[in-house]
């Protein structure tokens, strides 16, 4: 599959822009700016990345407790963004909700979620909706390795594939879940061989290389817009950091610095860059501008999110009921 | 004695518990390699292997299903359920089986499991990482609820929860868990379940409460006594359910005024239950209505309005001075 540079560029600077965001909320969080708890993303840009840029504004996403990149991916705006993990009425929810829960109706994202599978059957009634209403809409369901052994995994999946719905569900195999290792978890070297299992195809791709979940990612849209069902997509990637903010030394007590030390190794936004440099896309320098440029982006929606207010008191008692 | 975290008392019960039973195991998510998330079960993958401390799948329904299977077949596990507002996923297994095995069996099987879950706000934490939704279980036929509310009553519920013969539902506040130190003696120290404690006595008022909101409700009293001359007398629950209120009716019977404090949302909250008794129980001994200081009917809101969500020695201090008025 050839992508138009334009296309490549912006791939480039989606990732660019998790990988920047994320990196901020670090720094943030060790000032005591911020309270920790943020699940970060840091080596996972290219899944969320490369399958939302196969999506369209009004397709849906459900997102995990990992769900910054999603979020970014799908077209969120970083000051509401920056400004929910400051705990601000400006934020997209309203400062109440924080890092784990960000929704954005307008864009289509159903909501980032703390609860480890809980996105996925919701992902399945946005897909029945979509084919009842006759909307060629999709929707792309984020989880990790731990959720696929949750019950939700399966009732899911299921159900999809039994009604023909519109629906990716996209593994992002980082390897832990929190600090369990996938070997640990599950007698399975690939998750999407669970997908014979509902007769629906499945695919493992390298979730570090943008490129290849796109394609991936495509493809499965694809057959999801013509009302051939679902596809399982399962990328291989890993999380750089610990599992949350707070998780001493990167998850020190369940891995080990070599194994951390050949992922980074791997990084995914590097293995772009070398492309692009390569293939005569982008010069170096055309990339140090996106980085420049993205790191404003930060900037300002850090900024937007220090002058904004916290939610007065009394705003705690409102979108409990309509 | 050593002095001990709540941590570090919740460990002291869970090791002793399992070198002195074979049969008990723990099993949940993280709880072996990485210690569990709170560093509860830190050390015991190491001292008592894989087998009898498991780490589990990201699969709460599972787990609890598992526990309940062990309990019935000669096992007492110690789930831990990592934090309390995952354990919706488990809703099932508690409520339509662990709890009602032995009433369904006739009494032939019964479930001695604890189901651990830090609960509760205080940490600058997310939605399902601060509620406090133990009316749940409270509400369910077949299940004990206990909350303790220190490192030594910990330890000495843990132990009693361990060997109960029914499921125990063992919510830790987890703003106590490194918040204070107590004396809390190496050798055994069992707490029976169900006995809640008068912390401090007095005459003028009643103050009712358990989990995290003691240290706010006893601050009360102490402010109350500096600045009112009040005595108010403080029970801790430790047992939500079974709700003995024999010394919460003795206590208003003495006093003729009661405030209950909880973080839980008020509407049918564990409150409602112990006024309900009160009334039952000491109506005629009754000054004033009685006060409840609970969290609100919401969603527990992030950090910046987490405070005033939850009870405030001030909202306590104003609940009591409209009792004694009134």
């Amino acid at each position: 599959m050839k992508l138009k540079k334009e296309k490549l560029l912006e791939l480039y600077a989606t990732m660019q822009t998790i990988r920047q965001f994320e990196s901020r909320i670090v720094d943030l969080y060790a000032k005591g700016e911020i309270p920790g708890l943020a699940h970060l993303y840091v080596g996972e840009e290219a899944v969320a990345t490369g399958v939302c840029a196969a999506l369209k504004d009004d397709d849906y996403i459900t997102s995990t407790h990992r769900g910054h990149g999603h979020v970014i991916a799908k077209g969120a705006q970083l000051g509401p963004m920056m400004a929910e993990l400051f705990g601000r009425r400006t934020g997209y929810c309203k400062g109440k909700g924080g890092s784990m829960h960000i929704a954005d109706m307008n864009i289509g994202i159903l909501g980032a979620n703390g609860i480890a599978g809980g996105g996925l059957p919701i992902a399945v009634g946005a897909g029945w909706s979509a084919k009842w209403r006759g909307s060629d809409q999709v929707t792309a369901a984020f989880f990790g390795d731990g959720s696929s052994n949750n019950g939700t995994f399966h009732e899911s999946l299921n159900l999809a594939s039994l009604k023909k719905l519109p629906v990716i569900f996209v593994c992002e195999n980082n390897l832990y879940g929190i600090s369990v290792s996938q070997a640990r978890h599950q007698p399975i070297l690939d998750i999407a061989s669970r997908a014979a299992g509902y007769n629906m195809p499945g695919v493992t791709v390298d979730g570090n290389d943008v490129l290849e979940v796109h394609q991936a990612a495509v493809k499965a849209v694809k057959r999801a817009r013509v009302g051939e069902g679902p596809t399982l997509i399962e990328c291989k990637t890993y999380r750089w950091r610990g599992h949350h903010g707070g998780d001493p030394n990167q998850g020190a007590r369940y891995r080990t610095k070599d194994e951390i030390e050949v992922w980074i190794a791997k990084c995914p936004i590097h293995r772009l860059t070398a492309k692009l440099i390569k293939d005569k896309v982008a010069t170096k320098n055309k990339l140090k501008t996106i980085d420049k440029e993205v790191l404003q982006k930060i900037d300002a929606a850090v900024e937007f999110a220090k002058v904004s207010e916290f939610p007065a008191a009394d705003e705690i008692y409102e979108d409990v009921y309509v | 004695m050593a002095k001990m975290t709540m941590v570090q008392a919740l460990n002291l019960a869970l090791r002793q518990e399992m070198e002195k039973d074979d049969s008990v195991v723990v099993l949940g998510e993280d709880v072996g390699v990485d210690g569990g998330v709170f560093r509860v079960t830190d050390g015991l993958i190491n001292q008592f292997g894989d087998q009898r401390v498991l780490d589990t799948p990201l699969a709460e329904s599972g787990i609890v299903g598992m526990s309940i299977g062990m309990a019935a077949y000669g096992l007492k596990p110690v789930c831990e359920i990592q934090f309390s507002g995952f354990a919706y996923q488990n809703f099932h297994q508690i409520e339509n089986h662990a709890a009602r095995l032995r009433w369904r069996s006739q009494d032939r099987y019964h479930v001695p499991m604890v189901l651990r879950a830090p609960y509760g706000g205080g940490v600058r934490a997310l939605e399902h990482h601060s509620e406090s939704r133990e009316a749940y279980w409270a509400h369910t036929p077949g299940l004990k609820m206990v909350i303790p509310s220190g490192p030594r009553n910990a330890r000495g519920l843990l132990v009693s929860a361990i060997r109960d013969p029914d499921p125990v539902i063992f919510y830790e506040p987890k703003a106590l868990y490194r918040a204070f130190r107590e004396d809390v003696p190496e050798e055994e120290e069992i707490m029976a379940i169900g006995e809640p404690r008068c912390v401090r006595q007095g005459s003028d008022l009643t103050m009712i409460s358990y989990g995290a909101m003691m240290r706010p409700t006893l601050e009360a009293a102490v402010e109350l006594k500096e600045k009112d001359g009040v005595e108010a007398e403080v029970i801790d629950l430790l047992t939500i359910s079974p709700l003995n209120e024999k010394i919460l009716v003795e206590s208003v019977k003495k006093t003729g005024r009661a405030v209950v404090i909880h973080e839980a949302p008020r509407s049918f909250g564990p409150g409602a239950e112990i006024v309900s008794r009160l009334m039952e129980k000491a109506f005629y001994y009754l000054e004033a209505p009685i006060e409840r200081v609970t969290g609100y009917d919401i969603i527990i809101p992030l950090f910046s309005r987490e405070k005033a969500y939850l009870p405030s020695v001030q909202r306590i201090i104003r609940s009591a001075r409209k009792v004694l008025a009134a």
